[in-house]
């Protein structure tokens, strides 16, 4: 028997992975050898590794695969990985003053931010059930440990520990379904799982279809498996839940786009009923439970569960247009979701933290310019021309009526008007009830953040087009 | 009698059941939950191997292998958490973790 050695893979398609994970490296030893005095220095650093790993990404052109085209990077992968990106660098940005008034600013935090993105880009990229797995896990396990990141605090790991509950069940189904994928159609590639399952397959690779789509469905937090969302995201200090909210949704997004377009597509008739479902029961949950929620990070969690919902009607689809509508959506969900964080994070009178509904009121007269963003926020979550958040819904409904799923489009369009009831309550809260006690003047960094999620959510219409654009080239690179 | 592809598939959805259900069934400890995880993860190997002798694609084994690899990782930091949480309350029973309701 001859050996046949390998040469070594190319590895630029991932380097900007390469460069995250040279960097995350790095900064443990700089934060071992000066310790915690050095936590400012490392965000920075991170943040510049994000930033030129962003550049490298985008210097890319078309479709280019590498390790035995486990690793593929696409437009979709491209544009996925980018919202991915920001959403990290915005969830260091915001945390180092909150960390510093909790007493819980470890360099660790920043390092452990830096590998879940690394794991996250490989979800968005990964081309085979293997390198889809470890991307998942190096994710999860990261965010096991930063969701239980403020260790002296009971409701932090309490959250920490039922997402790591939680989330290894979901990854056990999740490798469960992929054993039974990969035994009935002989392969872990995507392209032939495609070329197996088209004309017929039997009933293990459905029942495979449902483990991984259940599994995904956990690391989404759609209905049914959304249960860990409101725990997590009320215990978990403020960034963290900003982080959770935000970049790994992109990621899990873009892996189950990826997994049912890419490896499930010749099988749409039988995953789409199961998707429509999820999307139903998302958009329906997340306008009802929100309702009665005081507390801003739980509403804001049934917010983002109804949210995914949304992006599921997209990919229901299944089409060109209904991932395309996934993109925009995701991005317009991004800005907006950054945007309330900020909100949130900026809410601080006389030295103390506060996160309900009531400490809002009458924040139009206290501090008008936080008033004014978070109303721009709420009305666009709600969907109203122009703002953002309407083009996001409109492309994905479209693409749900181009697709004949008209049942889907009406219930999607009534929860989105259930749900404006618990948006337009912060509204007026903020604008016409008493005045509670004033904030104070928020740090500079989330106020840039605030500004720039509302200038983002309104000027939308007009640059509606390129990103359009953009989304439109994502999209047809998975088909 | 021949032991054959789907007696290996029958112990798999055994073991995974009966660990899905000590998630959901166990009321009393945490740490029963971490052995449930394992045993699910375990379910899925027997899964891989036995999938990846009867195709005869070593493919099944290597993903064995990686899963074993993350299964201890996962072990490592779930008693982690599983420690920092016992510091603050002073329990491990599952019916007490609740300061959170959902």
């Amino acid at each position: 028997m001859n050996t046949v050695i390998s040469p070594v893979p190319a590895l630029g398609p991932a380097l900007p992975e390469i460069v995250l994970a040279i960097a995350s490296l790095g900064l443990v030893l700089l934060g071992a050898i000066r310790g915690d005095g050095a936590k400012r220095l490392i965000d920075w650093i991170a943040i510049l590794a994000l930033v030129v790993a962003g550049f490298i990404l985008l210097e890319g052109q078309g479709r280019v695969s590498t390790f035995n085209d486990a690793f593929v990077v696409d437009g979709f992968a491209r544009a996925m990985k980018t919202l991915t990106i920001i959403g990290s660098i915005a969830a260091i940005l915001m945390s180092s003053r909150f960390l510093t008034e909790l007493k819980i600013a470890r360099f660790e935090y920043t390092v452990l931010i830096l590998l879940s993105t690394i794991g996250m880009m490989m979800m968005c990229s990964a081309n085979e059930l293997i390198s889809l797995y470890l991307g998942v896990e190096l994710q999860s396990l990261a965010l096991y440990v930063v969701a239980a990141i403020h260790r002296d605090d009971a409701k932090s790991s309490e959250a920490g520990l039922k997402y790591f509950v939680l989330g290894a069940l979901s990854s056990g189904m999740l490798l469960y379904g992929m054993s039974l994928v990969y035994g009935f159609t002989g392969s872990v590639t995507f392209p032939t799982i495609a070329k197996a399952v088209t004309g017929g397959h039997g009933s293990g690779v459905m029942i495979g279809l449902v483990f991984i789509v259940a599994g995904l469905a956990f690391k989404m937090s759609v209905v049914p498996f959304h249960m860990w969302t409101p725990d997590v995201y009320e215990g978990a200090p403020t960034p963290v839940a900003a982080f959770f909210a935000t970049a790994p949704k992109m990621a899990a997004v873009a892996m189950t786009t990826r997994i049912l377009i890419d490896a499930f597509l010749p099988i749409v008739k039988d995953w789409q009923p199961i998707i429509a479902f999820a999307a139903i029961a998302s958009m329906v949950l997340g306008a009802f439970a929100a309702i009665a929620q005081s507390n801003i990070k739980r509403l804001m969690a049934y917010s983002s569960i109804g949210n995914m919902g949304y992006a599921l009607v997209g990919l229901a689809a299944g089409t060109v247009q209904g991932v395309e509508g996934v993109v925009i959506f995701m991005t317009t969900y991004l800005a907006m979701t950054l945007g309330v964080f900020a909100v949130i994070l900026a809410m601080q009178t006389g030295g103390k933290r506060v996160e309900t509904v009531a400490d809002l009121a009458g924040a139009s007269r206290t501090s008008p310019a936080l008033a004014f963003v978070m109303a721009a926020l709420m009305f666009s979550l709600i969907g109203i021309p122009p703002l953002a958040g309407f083009f996001g819904k409109f492309y994905v409904f479209a693409a749900a009526i181009e697709a004949k799923l008209f049942v889907l489009a009406v219930i999607g369009i009534v929860a989105s008007v259930v749900s404006a009831f618990y948006y337009l309550r912060l509204v007026k809260v903020m604008y016409f009830d008493a005045p509670a006690p004033a904030f104070q003047v928020a740090p500079l960094e989330i106020r840039g953040v605030m500004y720039a999620a509302a200038a983002f959510v309104i000027v939308f219409a007009v640059i509606a087009n390129p990103i359009r654009t953009m989304a439109a080239a994502a999209a047809k690179s998975l088909f | 009698m021949v032991i054959g592809l789907s007696h290996y598939l029958v112990v798999a959805a055994m073991l995974f059941t009966l660990g899905a259900f000590g998630i959901f069934i166990n009321r009393k400890n945490v740490i029963v939950i971490l052995m449930s995880i394992e045993l699910i993860l375990l379910s899925v190997n027997i899964n891989l191997v036995a999938f990846s002798t009867h195709l005869g694609d070593m493919t099944g084994q290597v993903f064995a292998l990686l899963v074993l690899t993350v299964a201890a990782a996962e072990a490592a930091i779930g008693l982690a958490i599983l420690v920092v949480y016992f510091r603050n309350r002073g329990t491990i029973a599952v019916e007490d973790i609740n300061v959170m309701k959902g």
